[in-house]
């Protein structure tokens, strides 16, 4: 069987720190974590369509992370037809550790990185349980 | 977001898969924080493209600089497509030509050097900006 790579694609939003919050969960996943079973992609490349970047996500499993409500990963991968499997938004996870003030863009606190590890680790598991699906 | 006399949208492609996006993000905050305050505004790419109305209506009425991280130009393709074309564009890319002791190298947590080129492509957006609302000023 063809063993998939799993395509965590975060949101990237530049408003608020959420936004930033998923981005560095996204790298603590891809680089340190799980870094031979995950990858990332650049949303706005597979927004515009470009052939690479469409044929990744329809052939991998994705993982959406968005920083609110808005889910703009999450509708982008599916606008691609993409293959969502899962899709975290930095805000319900936030609600499940209220004590967390993330803040900052251009670099996050200290809080901001606690939530992020939190949801790298969540994101960890989940990749785990696909690949598992696979064997 | 709020729609605000001669303001300049920055939009940024964020590139998630290479370090030159991180340096168009980060850029980009910096005007947006530390530059050019009160004459800017950042608008959400993904939001844009996902159909967000007031980042479109905002576009189409106010002057916007699109930062690219590569050639794909994908935020200036992006805001060509939704509501027009942008009124400058900056690649990071090419800016980097100029520094070439300046090497963008990490995706997620900038080094001192990164800084130092993030601000570089934050000075040369600040520079379009001022030129647009001058220009602006003058007609």
């Amino acid at each position: 069987m063809k063993k998939h790579t799993v395509v965590v694609i975060p949101c990237s939003g530049i408003g608020k720190s959420l936004g930033t919050v998923g981005r560095v969960a996204t790298y603590k996943v891809t680089d340190r974590l799980r870094p031979k079973e995950t990858r990332t992609v650049c949303l706005a490349l597979l927004t515009a369509g470009e052939s690479e970047a469409l044929k990744l996500v329809r052939e991998n499993p994705c993982i959406a992370v968005d920083g609110c409500t808005a889910q703009c990963s999450k509708k982008n991968i599916e606008a691609s037809k993409g293959n969502l499997v899962h899709s975290i938004t930095v805000t319900d996870v936030l609600r499940e550790n209220r004590g967390l003030k993330p803040e900052g863009v251009i670099e996050l606190n200290a809080q901001g990185n606690k939530l992020a590890e939190i949801i790298a680790v969540t994101i960890a598991k989940k990749t785990d349980e696909i690949l598992e699906k696979e064997k | 977001m709020t729609l605000a006399k001669d303001k300049v949208g920055i939009i940024c492609c964020s590139g998630e898969d290479f370090p030159e996006g991180t340096i168009s993000r980060v850029a980009t905050r910096l005007v947006l924080e530390k530059l050019r305050p009160d004459e800017t505004v950042t608008l959400c790419l993904p939001l844009f493209l996902a159909g967000g109305e007031d980042e479109r209506a905002f576009a189409r009425v106010f002057p916007t600089i699109a930062v690219d991280g590569c050639g794909k130009k994908c935020a200036e393709s992006g805001t060509r497509k939704f509501s027009g074309k942008p009124v400058a564009t900056i690649v990071v890319s090419e800016i980097m030509k100029k520094y070439p002791k300046l090497k963008a190298k990490s995706r997620e947590r900038l080094d001192t050097e990164e800084m130092e080129l993030a601000m570089k492509v934050a000075e040369e957006i600040a520079e379009k900006v001022d030129e647009i609302l001058c220009k602006k000023v003058t007609k």
